[in-house]
C-alpha cells in the first residue's frame, strides 16, 4: 500500500488526476489517529480478584489503580481502562479475552 | 479437604468422592459445544464494528481456542492423579504445580462461564453461597461454579503471596 502511494504521489505532481488518491490516503491518517479506548464490562462469574489480577498484569497497574477500575466495572457496569492508538487497543482486548473478561474497543466520541 | 501450599506446588488432600468427581469435571465443563449462548460468552465481540469483529473471528478466535484447550489440557493432565486411586471410594491427593497455576486460573474460569452461561444462573443466584442441598442438576451447578471459584481464590492468593 505504502508503495502505491509513492507512485500516485510522483505522478501527482505532474499530474492533477492523482489528486483524489492524495485525498484518500489523508483520510486514513486521520483514522489511525483516532484515540480508542478499552472498556471492560462486568460480568457476575468473573471473580472481584481475579479481574484485580488481570488488570494488573496486562496493563501493569498497581494494585490499588487495579482495584479502582475493578470496583467501576462492578458498581457502574464498565470501566475505560486505557485509551490510545488502535493498534494498542486490540493488542489490550486480546489479552483480556484471553482471561475471560468482557472488553470491547471503542472509538472515542 | 485441606488446601494449602507445599514448596512448589499447591495441595488438595483429603479429597472425598464427590469432590474429587467435581474436579475430574473441569475439563468437560469448559466444552461450550451444543450451547451457542456459552460459545459467544467465551469468544464474546471485541467491538461493535463488524469489520473488526470480522478480522478478530479470523486471526484472534484461532489464538484464544488454542490458548483456552492448551490450559485444560494441562488441567487435565495434573487431574489424572485422581485416577491412580487403587479403591475409588477412598480420600486422594491432588498436587498441582505452581507453574500450572495460570491455567488452572483459566480453566476454572472457563468452567464457571460456561456453566453459569448453562443454566441462566442470575446474578443473586451467583452472589448466594450458602445455597444447599443440592437438589437439581442446576443446584449442583451452582454448587460447581462456587467449589471453583473457591479454588481460584485459593490459587490467586498463593501466587499472589509469591
Amino acid at each position: 500500500m505504502s508503495a502505491v502511494s509513492a507512485v500516485q504521489s510522483e505522478k501527482g505532481s505532474t499530474s492533477t488526476v492523482e489528486t483524489p488518491a492524495r485525498e484518500t490516503e489523508t483520510r486514513g491518517e486521520e483514522e489511525l489517529d483516532v484515540p480508542w479506548q478499552v472498556v471492560v464490562h462486568n460480568d457476575p462469574v468473573n471473580l472481584m480478584t481475579y479481574v484485580t489480577m488481570v488488570f494488573q498484569r496486562v496493563f501493569g497497574y498497581p494494585r490499588e489503580k487495579a482495584e479502582r477500575h475493578m470496583l467501576e466495572v462492578h458498581h457502574k457496569g464498565r470501566s475505560i481502562l486505557w485509551s490510545g492508538v488502535r493498534e494498542r487497543a486490540e493488542f489490550y482486548v486480546q489479552q483480556l479475552h484471553g482471561h475471560l473478561l468482557l472488553a470491547t474497543l471503542e472509538k472515542v466520541v | 479437604m485441606e488446601i494449602c501450599r507445599q514448596d512448589d506446588a499447591l495441595q488438595i488432600s483429603d479429597l472425598d468422592p464427590f469432590l474429587a468427581e467435581l474436579l475430574r469435571q473441569i475439563p468437560q465443563s469448559t466444552s461450550p459445544l451444543g450451547e451457542p449462548a456459552a460459545e459467544a460468552r467465551l469468544f464474546s465481540r471485541p467491538s461493535a464494528e463488524k469489520e473488526i469483529c470480522a478480522e478478530w473471528k479470523t486471526y484472534v478466535e484461532p489464538e484464544l481456542r488454542r490458548l483456552f484447550r492448551t490450559a485444560s489440557e494441562t488441567v487435565a493432565d495434573d487431574l489424572t492423579q485422581l485416577n491412580r486411586n487403587e479403591k475409588s471410594l477412598s480420600n486422594c491427593t491432588l498436587h498441582i504445580p505452581i507453574q500450572h497455576a495460570d491455567a488452572w486460573l483459566n480453566t476454572l474460569n472457563q468452567a464457571r462461564l460456561v456453566i453459569a452461561t448453562k443454566y441462566k444462573f442470575s446474578e443473586e443466584e451467583l452472589n448466594d453461597h450458602d445455597r444447599s442441598p443440592i437438589g437439581s442438576r442446576r443446584d449442583l451447578g451452582l454448587f460447581q461454579i462456587n467449589f471453583y471459584g473457591f479454588l481460584q481464590e485459593f490459587i490467586l492468593r498463593e501466587i499472589g503471596s509469591g
